[in-house]
């Protein structure tokens, strides 16, 4: 009882401090934009190991953060090679299939109109789509392998970054056209210096879209078959075992893995579309 | 409505590229078959036909060629085999049958529902603290970002476990809960910008009013984020059908259209698997259709229509 209590002590605590940063003079320094999430974060930990100890909830039904992270040590080889399976050969290879193959479609769709007005709306309607569905077919036509994984990964990324990178590229103004024109630009050289560049800030909302569906995709392709390594393998079993604290070291894994995906192309974005409004600071 | 027939040639395109890769990816099953019932196949030794390619087969035995739109279990079904399937299972069948696809899609729908009126209300009430405290803006609005970089599919399998263990049954509540996870980002997002869309001007017409801030959010902040309300819960009921669908495909479900899809891989019917991806698809589309409308509705009463 005790604990509780504690639990929700440290939570008044942490909540204190964080209004106390956000109404003082120090909010907007970023320092003190990192510290205020970080606090919360931890906060929301303590709780839950003091809650979890205070009530003995049992470990097969939610396992303290010091366990999570006792276990999380004690098998980093089991985790890495499940990583490397699942969202390195999986997920990353789908992701640059899926990405290229999509980028050169919406670029060869864009010089027919007719195309683009008939596949934007179809386009539209698949990315919103439960695309997983398809998971079972891919993996009885490409086998067990990473590669049946990659090929849902493809499957799942195709249409948000076609519909994005098809829209993106009608974003040039009809003055800026012109001027490439009076430039005597060819259509190439329009598409390069004008037209993509033009275009990142929506390709970017796709690909940063497409990182959480590829991992989604490569976990999802292996409860269907897998070798016995990889994510969805591994937290399918563990489930069965009652080993939920190695089923939380995989989540840690994979949202480790999800938010350096998604930061990797988030710093692309900044890198490439500096110049739009959205990137500044201040 | 000028898109409608770019629409249905890309359609008809798609259906023949369908129709025509039916041939190499089911050749080689066609073939065995037709072996077995005495035929004769080109080349004879199955050996050599595993080593060959779809198309080379195809193009040596073309009597066989229409035996790949009649096979049981082909490696792709035909879109006419599809169309069949889906027809019998959801036309020709009492909706309340088990083998109905209508049974299935409304279990699927449910909890799909369920899921999203949780999330929205979830989303909203977020939006709602994130808009008015700065210090929820300051300290949970990361965290809704990284929760979306988790794949939800690795906890999907947990939820179920933890949701039996505290003496729940069933699996509407775990599938509720996933849904409900998937669609509550995009509705936060887009109700805090729609709640924060009015701008410094109209913010300080209401404060020369004498406005209590209760009213400035009932009368000024609420009705201008209707129409990010609507594109966001249009977004969110996607994801809430996604997480559905997530929540039935790995968990040995027995209901709903996921469980369709995995009973067909169990049980090697690939044409069930393909039907119930296309109720999926319908089921998909209908209340997004039913949300456009609403806020068309909506939108024209509120005097914005567009």
């Amino acid at each position: 009882m005790i604990l509780v209590v504690m639990a929700l002590l440290v939570w008044i605590l942490g909540w204190w401090i964080n209004v106390r940063l956000s109404a003082s003079r120090v909010c907007d320094t970023p320092l003190a934009r990192f510290a205020a999430p970080a606090i919360f974060g931890l906060t929301v930990l303590v709780m839950w190991e003091l809650i979890v100890r205070g009530l003995g909830v049992s470990p097969v039904i939610l396992p303290a953060p010091s366990a999570i992270a006792a276990r999380f040590v004690v098998s980093t080889d089991i985790l890495w090679r499940d990583f490397v399976q699942t969202a390195l050969k999986g997920a990353v290879t789908g992701y640059l299939i899926g990405c290229a193959t999509a980028f050169a479609t919406a670029i060869a769709v864009d010089r027919v109109p007719f195309l683009r007005r008939g596949l934007l709306p179809i386009g539209n309607f698949v990315a919103a789509l439960p695309i997983v569905g398809i998971a079972p077919i891919l993996v009885s036509w490409f086998g067990f392998g990473w590669q049946s994984k990659a090929a849902v990964v493809v499957a799942m990324v195709f249409f948000p970054i076609l519909v994005n990178t098809v829209t993106g590229l009608g974003q040039s103004s009809a003055m800026q056209r012109d001027l490439m024109r009076t430039y005597s630009a060819g259509y190439w050289q329009t598409l390069i210096k004008l037209r993509v560049p033009a275009a990142m800030p929506f390709v970017f909302n796709g690909l940063k879209i497409s990182t959480t569906l590829a991992l989604i995709g490569a976990i999802v392709a292996e409860y269907f078959g897998s070798p016995i390594y990889g994510m969805g393998f591994r937290i399918t079993t563990s489930v069965g075992q009652l080993a939920l604290d190695m089923v939380w070291a995989e989540i840690a894994v994979a949202a480790l893995a999800g938010s350096a995906f998604y930061g990797l192309v988030a710093l692309f974005q900044h890198r490439v579309t500096f110049w739009h409004p959205g990137q500044r600071s201040g | 409505m000028r898109s409608v027939l770019p629409v249905f040639v890309v359609l008809a395109a798609i259906v023949a590229l369908w129709t025509g890769a039916c041939i190499p990816m089911n050749i080689k099953l066609a073939l065995s078959q037709a072996e077995r019932a005495g035929m004769a196949v080109v080349p004879q030794e199955a050996v050599r036909r595993q080593e060959m390619s779809g198309f080379g087969l195809a193009i040596r035995n073309p009597s066989i060629i229409p035996a790949v739109y009649a096979l049981e279990r082909p490696r792709l079904p035909s879109p006419a085999q599809v169309a069949r399937n889906f027809r019998e299972n959801v036309f020709d069948r009492k909706v309340t049958s088990k083998r109905s696809l209508v049974f299935h899609g409304w279990i699927t729908l449910s909890a799909t529902l369920n899921g999203f009126l949780l999330g929205a209300a979830i989303g909203i009430m977020l939006a709602v603290g994130v808009v008015y405290s700065r210090t929820m803006e300051r300290s949970v609005m990361p965290w809704a970002i990284i929760s979306q970089t988790i794949p939800i599919v690795a906890l999907a399998p947990m939820i179920i476990v933890v949701v039996a263990a505290l003496g729940i049954e069933g699996r509407a509540v775990p599938k509720a809960i996933i849904s409900a996870y998937l669609c509550f980002f995009p509705i936060l997002v887009g109700v805090t910008a729609g709640l924060r869309s009015p701008d410094q001007m109209k913010l300080d017409l209401l404060k020369t009013y004498s406005a209590s801030p209760a009213q400035a959010f009932w009368k000024l902040r609420v009705p201008s984020s209707v129409p990010y309300l609507f594109t966001s819960l249009k977004v969110g009921i996607a994801a809430a059908l996604v997480g559905t669908i997530v929540g039935e495909l790995p968990t040995g479900a027995v209901q709903g259209l996921g469980a369709r899809i995995l009973i067909g891989d169990q049980f090697g019917t690939p044409v069930q698997i393909w039907s119930a991806l296309f109720a999926t698809a319908i089921l998909a589309g209908v209340p997004i259709a039913i949300l456009g409308l609403l806020q068309r509705v909506v939108l024209g009463r509120m005097g914005g229509g567009r």
